[in-house]
């Protein structure tokens, strides 16, 4: 029994430690930081991607083109003069979350469409999707929903090999204006290609001051090379990673949510792009980073709160602080 | 934002609220803290005999039990064929009083009152009796003088000048027989404390033996010294009163009174009973009320007896609700669907937990597998999940129709779980088996059935039940209880499984360039920050500063 109960205990993580390391859980999470730095109502801007658009655009935030909005059946008949002459394109639902929903397009002949795994769909399979979509099957709750279509991202090349399939994309997350901590997001076989950790997909902790892959891990366990393509993680660096900072700071700006996670993909045409908007950014960030969230929030919460920071001066502040590599 | 403070004091101030209701409710209305206590309950019944005096009208007056410590009269009722009954004062002694015009042979009355044993019941009804003068012939008064004399030498107050009066007797037997060949022993007694103006009364008191029939009342007398007194026995002179002896007759009117009648007796017979110890706290406020005494009954059980079930149910649910609330937020076992588990529970407790369990188990697992076709079908969610509540009925039907068939008549009880519930807990099961795989279905789904097992096992037990239903404030505790767990900001049990590898990796190599820990590094950085701007809370700014502060807020 006391054996037994000793060797459970070592699966377990001291809870001091973690304090110490300054590791965020769940409920801390959500009372200190989601509850305290994210007034409700201004959650509908980041649940619902229209409202996270039109606000991008009203900012002038870099963000995918929206090509147009399916709001209800009738509009699906009027698909076409939607599309328009568009031969790539991406369908989404505006609430749907964890990337259920999502139809990449990559290429077109008339009324038939290139799927992004290149399966071939027909006009008929369209519409279905987008009235799956208004109906509700991929948002939350069931809730009726809206279909936007939008341009397809040509991600930059510096990422080949780095992703199976899908867009890898970069976390950033921005704590009252300032990134305090990133990490891209590479799909595999095993995550189906989407990006979510838990499902299998590798989180690669970003350093804040240059950019640079700090550690990769996948299902918690360190990992060095890519699963699929066996590229080496370590060697990830962002391109253009002062504008990726930029990009997500303004975000607070943009939406006055204090705790956000900001997804940025990289277009290899129009650099750093806002994908959307997480006001319940997971937690799996500080495996990727290994380092606990909580001592780089609450450097923050340390300064004055009466003097303004700009945007610049948000990340500069965070690069001097929050970097692993020296330059 | 409310601040800490507030949240904190409010939290206390329901939690104290609620204990000092529990303990209000189990001081005044006795309510028991655990079930299964009983209170003791005697039914006693006196019976009246007489024969009418030819056609005259008959009046039979019979004095009511005193109110006394130890026994809190609960009720009372007469039976008598023909008679007119009523209760009344006559010199502020209480009565009950048949009348009847024209009463024909051997009549008998019955007169019956139900006490409950209550140490808590301190009320009497005893008054002082007046000083009367000795006025008793020679030679008795001189004999009487002659014991009151010794054994005033040998006492100090009332209570023991009676002892020694009765020791007296026994020791000057000749004067005592010859005393009592003229009076009876209590009378003698009475005389011999007037002479030493002592006030005291002969009363009469019933012995409470369960099953006995046909007794009569005993004879005691109360000795008073001011306002207390003490009862005696004139027999033996012992003191007090015995745990199963009730007063009956305390005042210096009649016992019994018959007008157009004779031969009367009086007999009483005894029965003992027992209580839930909560019904009779309600029984006890019952007659308090009548009694027209202003008591606040918050207790459930003065509803309606539908009602009262009906809130049964409702007043566990907050005890699911804490045991869901402690095993996601202290404990984090992931469930599908936040209070599913509870309704689940809820449904348990009708079917007992074995049943319950394996009709779960059964309509979700056929579900899932009807679920896994209407998919194919690619229909619309609204009627998916129509389909999936109809389905659902489906199943439940025919478990319970063919496990009836079969003579398992438990079976029928599955039709005691909640069907929209069930079929959205399908729905999201399926939802998530397409997602995430099957693991993770398992993964929710036994989380699910563990924290509605664990909740059934609360709410199934009696001792909640009891309290539950018996202390509303326990509502109240269980709030403020939730609260706090509400701003608990510390790791769940889950967390530290799943952050192991991450400390052991922290623990193990720097990131980078680094050369400390990051976290000591940024509470370094983090303390020379606060020395660089000193004025950093409130409290801390001189007037001016706040006012700016309230423009930078603007």
């Amino acid at each position: 029994m006391f054996d037994w109960f000793k060797r459970t205990l070592t699966h377990y993580a001291n809870p001091l430690d973690l304090m110490h390391f300054g590791i965020m859980g769940m409920n801390q999470r959500n009372v200190n930081y989601i509850g305290r730095y994210n007034q409700r109502r201004l959650y509908p801007l980041v649940d619902n991607k229209l409202l996270t658009k039109r606000l991008a655009m009203e900012y002038g935030v870099n963000s995918p083109k929206l090509i147009g909005t399916v709001e209800d059946q009738h509009d699906i008949d009027d698909i076409l003069n939607i599309l328009g002459d568009k031969t790539e394109f991406c369908i989404k639902p505006a609430q749907g979350s964890g990337g259920k929903g999502i139809l990449v397009v990559t290429a077109r002949s008339g009324e038939s469409f290139i799927k992004g795994s290149g399966q071939a769909i027909n006009m008929h399979d369209l519409r279905r999707h987008l009235s799956n979509i208004l109906a509700g099957l991929f948002s939350l709750g069931g809730k009726q929903d809206i279909a936007l279509i939008e341009d397809l991202i040509h991600f930059d090349p510096v990422f080949e090999g780095y992703s199976y399939e899908g867009v890898p994309d970069t976390r950033v997350i921005v704590f009252k204006g300032f990134p305090v901590m990133s990490m891209m997001r590479l799909s595999t076989k095993a995550s189906d290609g989407k990006a979510n950790l838990h499902q299998g997909a590798v989180g690669v902790g970003i350093c804040i001051r240059t950019g640079k892959a700090v550690r990769a891990v996948q299902h918690n366990d360190p990992i060095e090379y890519h699963p699929d393509t066996g590229k080496d993680l370590f060697k990830l660096q962002v391109p253009h990673w002062h504008e990726v900072l930029t990009l997500a700071a303004s975000c607070y700006n943009m939406s006055g949510l204090g705790y956000i996670g900001t997804d940025i993909v990289l277009d290899k045409n129009r650099g750093p792009m806002l994908l959307e908007l997480n006001a319940r950014p997971g937690l799996a960030i500080q495996t990727a980073n290994n380092a606990g969230l909580v001592p780089r929030l609450r450097l923050i919460e340390a300064l004055s709160k009466r003097r303004g920071y700009s945007v610049a001066e948000r990340v500069a502040f965070a690069q001097e602080h929050f970097g692993v590599y020296n330059g | 934002m409310v601040s800490r403070g507030v949240f904190y004091i409010v939290t206390a101030i329901l939690f104290v609220t609620g204990l000092l209701f529990m303990i209000y409710q189990h001081v005044t209305f006795d309510v028991p803290f655990f079930p299964g206590e009983e209170r003791e309950i005697w039914t006693v019944e006196a019976k009246v005999d007489f024969e009418p005096n030819g056609n005259v009208p008959a009046t039979v007056d019979l004095a009511l039990p005193a109110v006394q410590p130890g026994f809190t009269q609960l009720s009372q009722s007469t039976a008598s064929v023909g008679y007119g009954t009523s209760y009344v004062l006559r010199q502020q002694n209480s009565y009950v009083e048949w009348t009847k015009r024209a009463p024909l042979g051997l009549q008998t009355l019955y007169y019956r009152a139900d006490f409950l044993r209550d140490d808590s019941a301190a009320a009497s009804s005893m008054t002082i009796p007046e000083l009367k003068q000795n006025t008793e012939p020679e030679p008795y008064a001189t004999a009487m003088r002659e014991i009151a004399e010794a054994a005033r030498q040998r006492s100090s107050d009332p209570f023991s000048f009676m002892v020694q009066t009765i020791d007296e007797l026994k020791r000057q037997p000749e004067t005592a027989s010859f005393l009592l060949t003229q009076y009876r022993r209590e009378e003698l007694l009475l005389h011999i404390l007037e002479l030493a103006q002592i006030p005291a009364r002969v009363v009469g008191v019933l012995d409470l033996e369960d099953g006995r029939r046909n007794r009569t009342l005993t004879t005691r007398i109360a000795v008073f010294d001011g306002p207390h007194y003490e009862i005696f026995d004139p027999a033996d002179g012992s003191s007090g009163i015995n745990r199963q002896q009730l007063i009956w007759h305390n005042h210096d009117g009649s016992l019994l009174d018959v007008q157009g009648g004779s031969n009367a007796h009086l007999s009483f017979s005894t029965l003992r009973g027992s209580l839930p110890a909560a019904q009779a706290g309600e029984l006890k406020v019952k007659a308090a009320q009548a009694a027209g005494a202003e008591t606040v009954n918050l207790s459930i059980s003065s509803l309606p007896l539908e009602e009262q079930s009906l809130f049964k149910g409702i007043l566990l649910l907050p005890i699911g609700v804490i045991i869901v609330v402690f095993l996601r937020v202290i404990v984090g076992v992931k469930t599908s669907g936040t209070f599913m588990p509870v309704l689940i529970a809820m449904a348990f407790l009708q079917t007992s937990l074995l049943v319950g369990l394996i009709g779960f188990v059964s309509i979700v697992a056929i579900g899932l597998v009807v679920r896994s076709w209407l998919s194919h079908l690619n229909l619309l969610l609204v009627a998916r999940i129509s389909a999936v509540i109809i389905t659902v009925i489906a199943i439940i039907g025919a478990i319970s129709f063919i496990t009836y068939k079969i003579g398992l008549t438990e079976g029928v009880k599955v039709t005691f779980f909640p069907m929209i519930i069930l079929s959205w807990t399908i729905e999201r099961m399926s939802i998530l088996w397409e997602e995430e795989g099957y693991k993770e279905v398992l993964k929710q789904g036994g989380g699910s059935l563990f924290v509605a097992v664990c909740a059934f096992i609360a709410m199934d037990s009696y001792v909640i039940e009891h309290l539950t239903f018996n202390f509303l404030g326990l509502q109240l505790v269980i709030l403020s209880l939730v609260l706090l767990m509400g701003n608990y900001t510390g790791f769940r049990l889950s967390e530290l499984k799943r952050f192991k590898p991450l400390a052991q990796n922290i623990k193990s190599g720097r990131n980078g360039d680094e050369t400390e820990l990051e976290a000591d590094r940024l509470k370094r950085e983090r303390k020379e920050l606060k020395a660089e701007q000193p004025a950093q809370q409130p409290w801390q700014l001189r007037r001016g500063d706040r006012l700016d502060e309230r423009e930078d807020q603007r």
